[in-house]
């Protein structure tokens, strides 16, 4: 790995404190580190900021290996940036050219207000599982592990949906700002797997009820979500709670 | 032994210790646990686990974590796996198997009765995960899939793809939010806990930092829970995430909590290695993958430059095969990091630096391919197919570890063999509990990474997950009614009192401390440099002449950053360099701390190895001086801390030289 370097030009978006509602920053890094994440990108131009004594740009991270969902950020237009599957975080510099301009935009949607720059609140998130997204069990209930054999392709299906991160990437790509990938991900996990089937439909009403009154978008079958989620969640889970959420309000639900 | 330190370890036969306590232990009725507020701080495994039962079994519970929110905590990162003596494979588990690896492999440095503990709760933890909707790798059969981490001969290892801790993490995230939504358990969001207040000596309540707008809040509980994590980061890089931090373990330290073995760190043989200066973490490649990988450097030094698949076998040293022929590529992890820093200090390292070693999966391809053909009845089958076949089944079991590889290195590591070297990963040490996970401080509680317990001076794979949960759902709901059970009469806690008071204008006048420095340099300029001392002198191999001089350089370090550290902003914002600058000046204070226990410890054991004590280069133990636990007091003076031993005694095991030949 012969060490490249770029020089970049970045538009930044920077809301609160001397930035008020909010505007695009231009800053330019020069020698960029090819083999640098995008967020040590972002370290070293705040290092420089600290450096002249300015207010660094507010982001949030924390893993830096793509599986705390904490990270953000829509890169040239994309939640995440450029590369598919990817976090933020993981995104690195080799992605980008030498001369490019770079705009980065906090994740945007009305259930996701800005805190600061780049930082948005997400707790709308939480409000949806603690409205339903778990299996009732107590600890100490449960019985042996191998009691309930779930077939492993089941149990594959469940795993896909239960690797979503819950960063939020599927509503800032989102024209309506929809939270169904994300709610879908965490109905499909659960309902899929024996343990879950039993409060299923109650599970389907109130977590889309929670999802509607915390103010998200209605789903158009546009699919932007499945492109830039960083785990590839599929919109096929939207199809299964949909179809979960109709069988329960009309009342067919055992034979969802 | 200390007379402070009363490990309260029941009486009676090892394996009989804990049911025996459980039954006779004293209870909280449920009137009364309504009336009973517990702080849990953090919400990893242990904390999310801990908030949730004891929500569920009716107390009142307050919980904190300075994420977004609860489901954000490192523990999610894990990826290889959870151990559990379920024995399913029937490959001569047991609960005292997992109790004797755990001992063994921590270099007789643990407490016995805890451990066993944690080897019979283990089982329990598999079902629980299970029920909740954990998605647990299995077979085609439908039943449960293990396989084998380093330290151990069975397959004890439950796991799910290479995201484990998050699928473990959001199923104890998932209780935590059906408590939240029951109102039993209350969740503070971006708060983080800057101080432990006290009353009558026994743990009241917390401080925290509202971290949106600054605001400095005081919350009261009858006990307070610490499930804070560990402390790697302060040797800067590490595997931890970029906000893991001593600072609550730390503050509770201050008022009177024992810190206990903290040079004991965990260097973790397989990350992926530093690439430049900017590098601001390091990424962990499971250790799963030594499962199937084989560890490898050139025989010769010429080659090490070389395209590796241009190398011949015969030119190939996979040395932990030679050295340790028993275990092979799963030697425990402090022994394979050892290792790896002698072929590299011999000038046998690869990549850029020379400062890496091979983990090569082409033998593991061959060999799955030719099954994956066998079972097809593919007779003739070419090469290519078997080595397509064979990347098909590697990639079914460790997939994303491959992709995230590729991501951040950006080579294809099932054409050409993965470069790892050693990194910080885990900390053993961390704050002194009793048999009941109480401190010195009586209320206060401390679970997972943050207490030193279980796992001595090295922790086996796949064991911190089975800790961290053990502690959560199994342990601490029971044994915290030791303290409570005298509580029931105490009325809710006020956080009107002089002592929360006093607490708070303490954290003020620290926080305005750091702001009104205005000095030249970063926060994280800082935390480099102090990284950077600790990993020279206090990393992977530690000498008296070092740690004395890094004493020094760490003081004058401190000294520099109490006047020269440069904080923007203000306090009463959103402001994450004032949550960093804090952070730093605890693991300024820690940092001595950890090269204080590692010049008190004359003796080579685990993660701790001090170079003049060796026998052809393996850790030389010296049972008869250091056969204790060194709980660290502090002191008012910040001079020097004062030193108190726990011994152990071993009377269910032998004790001998850990040998993995």
């Amino acid at each position: 790995m012969a060490e490249k370097t770029i020089n970049i030009k970045l538009k930044v978006w920077r809301q609160g404190g001397e930035f008020g509602g909010g505007k695009l920053v231009d800053y330019s890094l020069d020698d960029v580190g090819t083999d640098m994440s995008f967020l040590e990108m972002f370290d070293v131009l705040n290092e420089k900021l600290i450096a002249e004594k300015k207010t660094p740009v507010s982001f949030e991270h924390d893993c830096r290996e793509g599986i705390c969902g904490t990270c953000s950020m829509v890169i040239n237009g994309q939640p995440h940036g450029p590369m598919k599957g990817t976090t933020t975080c993981q995104l690195h510099m080799r992605s980008f050219n030498d001369g490019d301009t770079i705009v980065v935009e906090p994740f945007r949607a009305k259930s996701f207000p800005v805190i600061r720059d780049l930082v948005v609140d997400r707790s709308s998130f939480d409000a949806i599982i603690q409205a339903g997204g778990y299996i009732s069990v107590n600890t100490g209930q449960a019985q042996d592990a191998n009691a309930i054999p779930v077939e492993k392709d089941v149990s594959d299906a469940a795993f896909d949906a239960a690797t979503c991160i819950g960063c939020g990437a599927c509503v800032a790509a989102c024209p309506n700002s929809a939270a169904m990938l994300f709610t879908s991900a965490k109905v499909s996990h659960l309902s899929t797997l024996p343990q879950g089937k039993v409060e299923s439909s109650k599970r389907v009403q109130a977590m889309v009820n929670q999802m509607d009154k915390e103010g998200f978008g209605m789903c158009s079958n546009i699919k932007a979500c499945e492109a830039e989620c960083p785990k590839e969640i599929s919109v096929d889970n939207i199809a299964l709670m949909n179809r979960q959420y109709l069988a329960s309000v009309l009342g067919s639900d055992k034979q969802a | 032994m200390s007379d402070i330190l009363k490990s309260n370890v029941p009486e009676g036969p090892l394996a009989e210790k804990w049911v025996n306590y459980r039954g006779t232990m004293p209870l909280v009725a449920p009137n009364n646990k309504r009336n009973i507020e517990i702080i849990v701080v953090g919400t990893g495994l242990a904390g999310a686990s801990a908030a949730a039962t004891l929500g569920e079994l009716g107390y009142k519970v307050k919980c904190f974590t300075f994420h977004d929110s609860p489901r954000r905590a490192h523990s999610i990162a894990a990826q290889g796996g959870i151990n559990a003596a379920k024995n399913y494979q029937n490959d001569g588990d047991s609960v005292y198997r997992l109790f004797y690896d755990t001992i063994k492999g921590g270099d007789y440095r643990s407490r016995e009765a805890n451990v066993h503990r944690l080897a019979e709760v283990s089982r329990d933890i598999i079902d629980q995960c299970a029920a909740q909707g954990v998605p647990f790798a299995r077979e085609y059969g439908g039943l449960l899939a293990n396989r084998s981490f380093g330290g151990v001969q069975v397959s004890r290892t439950f796991y799910a793809r290479g995201q484990t801790g998050q699928q473990l993490l959001i199923g104890a995230y998932s209780a935590l939010s059906r408590q939240i939504s029951r109102g039993s358990v209350k969740m503070y969001n971006r708060h983080e806990m800057l101080d432990l207040v006290k009353i009558d000596g026994k743990a009241r309540g917390i401080v925290t930092r509202n971290l949106l707008n600054g605001k400095i809040e005081s919350h009261a509980g009858h006990c307070v829970v610490l499930a804070t994590g560990g402390y790697g980061n302060v040797f800067y890089l590490s595997t931890n995430a970029m906000n893991s931090n001593v600072s609550a373990a730390w503050r509770a330290h201050k008022k009177g909590v024992f810190f206990a073995n903290p040079c004991y760190t965990q260097i973790h043989p397989t990350c992926i290695p530093v690439s430049g200066e900017y590098q601001s973490k390091l990424t962990l490649m499971s250790e799963s993958l030594r499962n199937d990988g084989r560890v490898w450097v050139p025989k010769k030094k010429e080659d090490c430059k070389k395209d590796p698949t241009t190398i011949p076998e015969e030119d190939r040293d996979y040395y932990l095969e030679r050295i340790y022929p028993a275990f092979g590529n799963l030697v425990p992890r402090d022994v394979a990091s050892r290792a790896a820093k002698y072929v590299t200090d011999e000038g046998r390292g690869v990549g850029a630096t020379g400062l890496a070693v091979y983990l090569d999966f082409a033998s593991a391809i061959e060999r799955y391919g030719k099954s994956e053909a066998n079972s097809k009845g593919m007779n003739n089958a070419t090469p290519a197919q078997i080595t397509e076949m064979g990347e098909a089944v590697v990639k079914a079991k460790y997939g994303n570890l491959f992709h995230m590889y590729e991501k951040i290195v950006d080579e294809n590591p099932y054409k050409t063999p993965m470069k790892i070297f050693p990194a910080v990963h885990y900390t053993m040490g961390g704050v002194w509990v009793d048999y009941n996970l109480q401190t010195t401080v009586p209320g206060c509680f401390a679970l997972g990474e943050a207490n030193f317990s279980d796992h001595g001076a090295n922790r086996l794979g796949a064991s911190a997950l089975m800790q961290g949960l053990a502690d959560g759902y199994f342990v601490i709901p029971y044994t915290i009614g030791t303290f409570l059970a005298n509580e029931i009469r105490t009325p809710q806690i006020s956080s009107d009192s002089p002592e929360f008071k006093a607490a708070e204008a303490e954290v003020k006048a620290r926080i305005k401390g750091v702001l009104d420095v205005n000095g030249n340099q970063s926060v994280e300029s800082f935390h480099r440099r102090l990284g950077r001392i600790m990993w020279d002198y206090c990393g992977m191999s530690r000498n008296a002449e070092g740690l004395t001089k890094a004493r020094q350089m760490i003081r004058e370090l401190r000294a520099e950053f109490q006047s020269d550290v440069f904080v923007p902003g203000s306090n009463d914002e959103y402001n994450p360099e004032l949550e960093k600058a804090l952070r730093v000046a605890d693991f300024l204070e820690l940092g001595e701390l950890m090269i204080c226990d590692a010049l008190d410890r004359n003796e080579s054991c685990g993660g701790h190895y001090r170079e003049e004590y060796n026998e052809n280069g393996e850790a030389l133990r010296r049972d008869d001086d250091y056969m204790y636990v060194a709980a660290w007091e502090y002191t008012q003076d910040n001079a020097d801390w004062n030193l108190h031993k726990e011994e152990l005694d071993y009377e269910n095991i032998e004790v001998k030289t850990r040998s993995y030949k």
